[in-house]
């Protein structure tokens, strides 16, 4: 059997993709809002779909808050995937201002109705998009990321965006209608993505895989 | 960099089987769902969607067992809409594996319910559809039901207002050109779009390459295809004439007529005519069997 990964259940998520992708790479799913399942895992995900101030009410109201920071403080593997990475940030503007978990420093913004030369910007971004190493670079910085082209396509269903403070965590740039901004971050045991990597077909499977073999490999004693 | 238009497939499910009809009605028995989805996945569909037609008349168990089996095996973003009344609903939809709702008949009758769904799922898992219909007069109007229920409702009105009220997406189908391979009826793309900033992907009456073309110049952010895909591949699968369940209008496929509406196409035939037309998607993968250049 292979390693428990609990898939953070705040009652709003999409969890069963992410829960598929994870049998898909030999991992064992464990879908749950119990803060003991939580810290038992050997890893952690924190999905995907809602509104950033209904899923921090919805973290709190299951007392998820401290034991998300206690599991990534343990060094655990923890990925967050679309709002679930937002959700990392210091706080957000989404339908008011918001307190996020602060794992990451930065902030959660909405694209702008319209680019540079006036030209109205579709929101959500909905469908695929490219990403690539920040600074021009052509190697990835994570290992998550490793075996992706530069340039990959991923999938993206979101309004709003990243802003990280720190440029030494952003992981990936991706461009939408002009503008720039970080579409996966991480640093240490922690990793998260814009994008969704179980709807992003083989490519984001990649990604799915990395974090298994990562966890598997992973020399820590599991707590 | 102009963004990627995404091309989906549209699968109509009526109980079990994959259906396919003109105008929404005079359903055809096409095969099982999941084959032709998996296919979609295999060769590079952006996205899928299911619509539930008669869904009122079924049983949901049938849909949540198909999303289900479905989203096992594809890891593409799956829409699923038709008989969605309740916010329940939509969570037991979401939980079986799909990606987003659509929603149309209960959006009209109770607005509110949009932005409720915004805030509970979040905007972009809210998708409407609009099932349009040009009357005499000109104007588009939006019905219910498979296009057969009138609301009186103005289809450029309503697509403003769904984006206010919190949809992430529109679905817009033109009745008159469903199954009819006369082409996307471009007046309602372009005027529908104009007025929104949320995306739209335009359906109905897709039957050749160049229909896609002139869709997306119209103002479309995503086409969808059903008969030209659904009839390329049961033409050219190996899926046998018995994998469907006997029940509904299966003549179609026992009978070994052709469907001559549309020119058959497969989604990277498709994708090579976007390319080839400067309007970018995405293509140049290689997961499982998928040949594209």
């Amino acid at each position: 059997m292979g390693k428990q990964v609990a898939v953070i259940d705040y009652g709003m998520s999409n969890l069963f993709s992410v829960a598929r992708a994870c049998e898909h790479v030999g991992l064992t799913p464990v879908i749950t809002h119990k803060p003991k399942d939580l810290l038992k895992a050997d890893a952690a995900i924190l999905p995907g779909v809602g509104a950033f101030g209904e899923a921090m009410r919805c973290l709190q109201e299951y007392d998820l808050v401290g034991p998300i920071k206690d599991f990534i403080a343990q060094k655990k593997p923890f990925m967050g995937i679309c709002l679930g990475m937002q959700l990392l940030m210091q706080h957000s503007e989404e339908f008011g201002d918001h307190q996020g978990l602060d794992i990451f420093k930065g902030n959660v913004m909405r694209f702008p109705p319209a680019d540079q030369d006036g030209k109205k910007i579709k929101v959500p971004q909905m469908g695929w998009n490219s990403i690539f190493p920040r600074n021009d670079k052509k190697v990835w910085t994570s290992k998550l990321l490793e075996g992706t082209a530069v340039g990959e396509y991923m999938y993206f269903v979101h309004s709003f965006y990243v802003r990280a403070d720190n440029e030494q965590d952003i992981l990936s740039i991706t461009d939408y209608e002009g503008v720039k901004y970080c579409s996966s971050i991480g640093r240490d045991n922690v990793w998260a993505f814009q994008f969704h990597p179980e709807r992003s077909a083989g490519k984001g499977m990649l990604i799915y895989n990395n974090f298994s073999k990562l966890i598997h490999n992973s020399k820590e004693p599991l707590l | 960099m102009a963004k990627n238009i995404r091309v989906i497939p549209r699968l109509d499910i009526k109980g079990p089987n994959l259906v396919k009809g003109i105008h929404l009605e005079g359903l055809r028995v096409l095969g099982k769902p999941e084959d032709f989805a998996r296919y979609y996945y295999e060769n590079g569909a952006d996205e899928l969607v299911y619509m539930d037609i008669v869904a009122s008349l079924y049983n949901r168990n049938s849909l949540h067992d198909i999303i289900a089996r479905t989203a096992r095996e594809i890891f593409i973003p799956l829409t699923v809409g038709g008989g969605i009344r309740t916010i329940d609903d939509m969570r037991g939809i979401l939980r079986a594996g799909a990606d987003r709702v659509a929603l149309n008949t209960m959006a009209i009758k109770n607005p509110d319910i949009i932005s409720q769904a915004s805030r509970t799922f979040g905007s972009s898992t809210i998708v409407i559809s609009i099932e349009a219909i040009k009357q005499p007069d000109g104007r588009y109007l939006a019905y219910t039901d498979c296009g057969r229920e009138y609301t009186g409702v103005e289809v450029g009105e309503w697509a403003k207002a769904v984006e206010r009220l919190g949809a992430g997406e529109i679905f817009l189908t033109s009745v008159d050109r469903d199954g009819t391979g006369l082409g996307y009826d471009t007046d309602l793309i372009a005027m529908v779009s104009s007025r929104i900033s949320i995306p739209v992907i335009a359906y109905g009456g897709a039957g050749k390459l160049e229909d896609v073309a002139v869709a997306v110049r119209a103002g479309a952010d995503a086409v969808s295809i059903s008969s030209m895909f659904h009839y390329d591949f049961v033409e050219n699968s190996q899926i046998s004439k018995e994998h469907f369940q006997e029940e509904g209008n299966i003549e179609y496929r026992t009978s070994g007529k052709k469907f001559t509406k549309v020119v058959l196409a497969n989604i990277a035939q498709v994708k090579n005519y976007m390319l080839q037309e400067g309007i970018n998607c995405r293509h140049d993968f290689d997961f499982r069997g998928a040949r594209l250049m």
